[in-house]
Formats: C-alpha cells, structure tokens, sequence
C-alpha cells in the first residue's frame, strides 16, 4: 500500500481524528460530575468566606448545609420568586434590566451569635477579566456583615489585591442605607471622599481601575436589591 | 535502526547534560509563568512528564504508518488529545492547582520540548525507548521547575508549599519578603544563575 498517497492520507487523518474525539467524550463524561462538585465547593467556599467562615478542605459542603439555612430568588421589588438560587448564573443576570433580574439570597445563620446574614452575590469587570464577589448584609438590611472578593486574571500585587483580606475587610460595618436613602459602598481613591455622602474604602493604589470596578459592581448588583432590603429595615 | 541506543543514557542525558531547559532553552515560557509557587511548579511539571511520555509512545507506535506529508499534524492531534485528557483529570482530582495553572495546561500543546522530542526522537525510535526519553526530558524540565519554584517561594513569599518556613523572629529583626520574587522576569533570572551554575561545572558546555 501506498503511504504518500492522498487517499491513504485523508482516511489516516479523519480515523486519527474519531479515535481521539472519542477518547476526549469518554474522559470528559466520566469527569463531568466530579468536575461539577469541585466547582460547586468553590462557589459555597466563597460563600462562607462572605461571613467570615473558611471551612476546611473536606468540610466545605456540610459547613455549607449547616450555615445557609435556606436560599431563594427575589425580584427587583423584593419578592419572592420560585427558582433554585444556587444554580443562578449572576454573570449573565447583571446583563438583564434591574426589572428582570432573578436575584439570590443566601440566608446565613451564625450559630455563635444567634444572628441571621443575608448573602447577595456581586459580578462585575475588572480591568483584565471578571471580578465577582459576595456581601453579606446583618438582618437591620443595611450594615455590612463582611465581603469577599475575587478575580479571573487581574494584575498580581495591584488590582488582584482585591480579594486579599485587607481589602474585604475595610467592608465590614459599613452601611448601605444613609439617613434612611441607599447608597451602595463607593471605592474611592485614598484620602477622596465620595461626593453623595455614601459610605467608602480606599480603592487599591496602582489598581484604579479594578477598584472603579468593584464601586460600579457594587452599585450594579446591590441596586436591584433596594426593595428586599428596605423590607428587611422595616421588618426591625 | 542504524545507531544503537542506548537506553540508559537516553533516560538520563536530559538530567543534566542535555537538559531541555537550560541547555536547549525550550519551554521558557510556562517556566516563568508557572513557577511563584512550589506546588504547581510540581503539577506542572508531573503533567508534562506524563504527556511528554505517553505522547512520545503513541507516536513512537504509530510512526511507520504516519504519512510523511500530515506527520505534524499527528503530532500535533495526538498531544492535544492528552493534554485535554490531563486537564480534566486535574479539574477532577486537583481542582486548586488546575485554577493555579489555569491555561498553562493547555499551552502544554505548544510546548517546544514536546514537538522537538516526538519529531526527533519518537519518529525514529521503537516505543520503550520512546518512553524513557518521554520521561527523562519531563523529569529534566519539571526539575528545572521544582528548583525555581523552590527558590521564588522562599524568598517571595516566605513559604514552602504554602507552610511558612521563616519564623517570626526574622520578621521581628527585619527581615522581608521580596515581592520581586513573584513577578515573572525573576523566573528568568533564576533560571540564568542555574545555567550559570550549570555551565560553570560542565566545561564542554561552555561556547567561546
């Protein structure tokens, strides 16, 4: 048989190609539920760190099951609507209008204090990639509990310090609601104040633009949520 | 085959006299990309060994039917297949370190060392010494990474494998982690002192 010719060479190349394509099928079935836990333990790990919890390795999931008593998604006039929360693609709802958005709840309850928090997940843009987050708001609906913040690919030692501690942490006790109207955090660059009044950190020095992104995130994300926690005010 | 190999040296030339890395300067880039931290420097490095390998029996097997005109392309199918093979077996069983190299596995594929090996050595060997020279080149680059992955980590971050390993009493006396070391250009100068190193000890090695 004739190696060089065209005709051995086209049915060489096209088995070649089914062979590998079914190996690749078969891996990546056999995986995919494997692949899917890992990455719903990541999600519900930075959920947690929203509360200031970090679970060990193996006890994300229970830690998880025993924190979040339940989830659920709200409309943007703070209703209830049917749905599974954790399965929510932010990333795509923060494209909707505010009116459309199907909104998630993580309701956290902290067995040291007795206390309820409320988790709402945050999406937004850097300045290399996707920044995303979650806030977690005390049970009065407006002072922040904690955040935790991360990112896809920003610039290692300038806007990827965002999801060190030292920044999240400028978060806490910070208040949403201002003389009873909301007003989501600001960034700001350090020593600059916000011009509404609103509550504000110090944005990340070299990071201006990742910095910028989380203000224009939180305001994005938090936005929708003004009716459900008006509610959550007016219920204490 | 015309020259008889031995397998031996075919297992161990790579260590250090033929080392892809600091010898051949092969697959620098995913040296200074993956090496801030010890831990992925070690996935990274296992990968490679594995698909450097098995990608070099595979074709090693194959390599009296590969038709002369399409045999890059072979190559090149064969190394992407084990490639997305290995990625996913590490978002299954090591998720942390999958996020850690990110697109470095995938870039696996474009790796020089690969395509110099199968198309020099694989296209002309039987398969077991294929194999030995799969695994003695992965060994000699995921070498080169171990030790500059060693290097950036205690000096960059004060940590080995994510344990601290400086105590707080250099701390209190002053002593500080250098940032520089995390940032990607250090890589390539610790990779250079290794050549250094290297060639200073290996005199026919040296070039005028």
């Amino acid at each position: 048989m004739n190696k060089q010719s065209n005709l051995y060479t086209v049915i060489y190349i096209v088995l070649l190609t089914v062979i590998v394509g079914a190996a690749l099928a078969v891996t990546s079935l056999s995986l995919r539920d494997r692949q899917q836990q890992n990455i719903d333990a990541e999600k519900m790990r930075q959920i947690l760190a929203s509360v200031h919890v970090t679970p060990a390795k193996g006890d994300i999931v229970t830690d998880f099951n025993r924190l979040i008593t339940s989830q659920y998604l709200v409309n943007s006039k703070g209703e209830r609507i049917d749905g599974d929360a954790f399965s929510v693609n932010v990333a795509a709802q923060i494209k909707e209008k505010a009116a459309d958005r199907l909104l998630p709840v993580y309701e956290c309850h902290l067995p040291e204090d007795g206390s309820t928090k409320y988790i709402l997940p945050l999406y937004g843009a850097g300045l290399w990639g996707p920044i995303w987050g979650y806030i977690a708001i005390d049970s009065d609906g407006s002072t922040i509990y904690g955040a935790f913040f991360a990112h896809q690919g920003e610039t290692p030692g300038l806007g990827a310090e965002i999801e060190k501690p030292m920044f999240s942490e400028q978060f806490d006790n910070l208040s949403v609601f201002k003389d009873g109207v909301f007003k989501p955090v600001a960034v700001v660059k350090k020593g600059m104040k916000p011009l509404n009044g609103e509550d504000y950190v110090d944005g990340i020095s070299g990071g201006t633009i990742t910095s910028q992104g989380v203000s224009s995130m939180l305001a994005n994300c938090l936005k929708p949520y003004e009716c459900f926690l008006e509610k959550l005010r007016n219920n204490n | 085959m015309a020259e008889k190999i031995n397998n031996k040296s075919v297992l161990l030339n790579p260590f250090s006299k033929n080392n892809p890395v600091i010898v051949q300067v092969l697959g620098i880039c995913s040296v200074l990309a993956v090496t801030a931290k010890l831990e992925p420097a070690i996935v990274m490095g296992v990968s490679v060994i594995a698909v450097l390998a098995f990608s070099n029996v595979i074709i090693s097997l194959l390599r009296n039917t590969i038709p002369t005109s399409i045999r890059i392309i072979v190559q090149l199918v064969v190394v992407a297949g084990l490639v997305v093979i290995v990625d996913q077996l590490l978002k299954a069983y090591a998720y942390d370190a999958s996020k850690q190299l990110s697109v470095f596995i995938g870039l696996i594929i474009t790796n020089c060392i690969l395509m110099g090996r199968l198309e020099a050595f694989a296209m002309g060997n039987k398969p077991w010494p294929s194999f030995l020279d799969g695994v003695g080149n992965g060994a000699g680059y995921a070498i080169i990474l171990v030790i500059v992955g060693f290097f950036r980590e205690l000096l960059g971050s004060g940590t080995l494998l994510g344990y601290p390993v400086i105590g707080k009493w250099a701390y209190d006396a002053g002593y500080v982690n250098n940032g520089l070391m995390i940032l990607p250009p250090m890589a390539l100068i610790v990779v250079a002192c290794i050549i250094w190193v290297h060639r200073s000890r290996n005199k026919e090695l040296q070039e005028d």
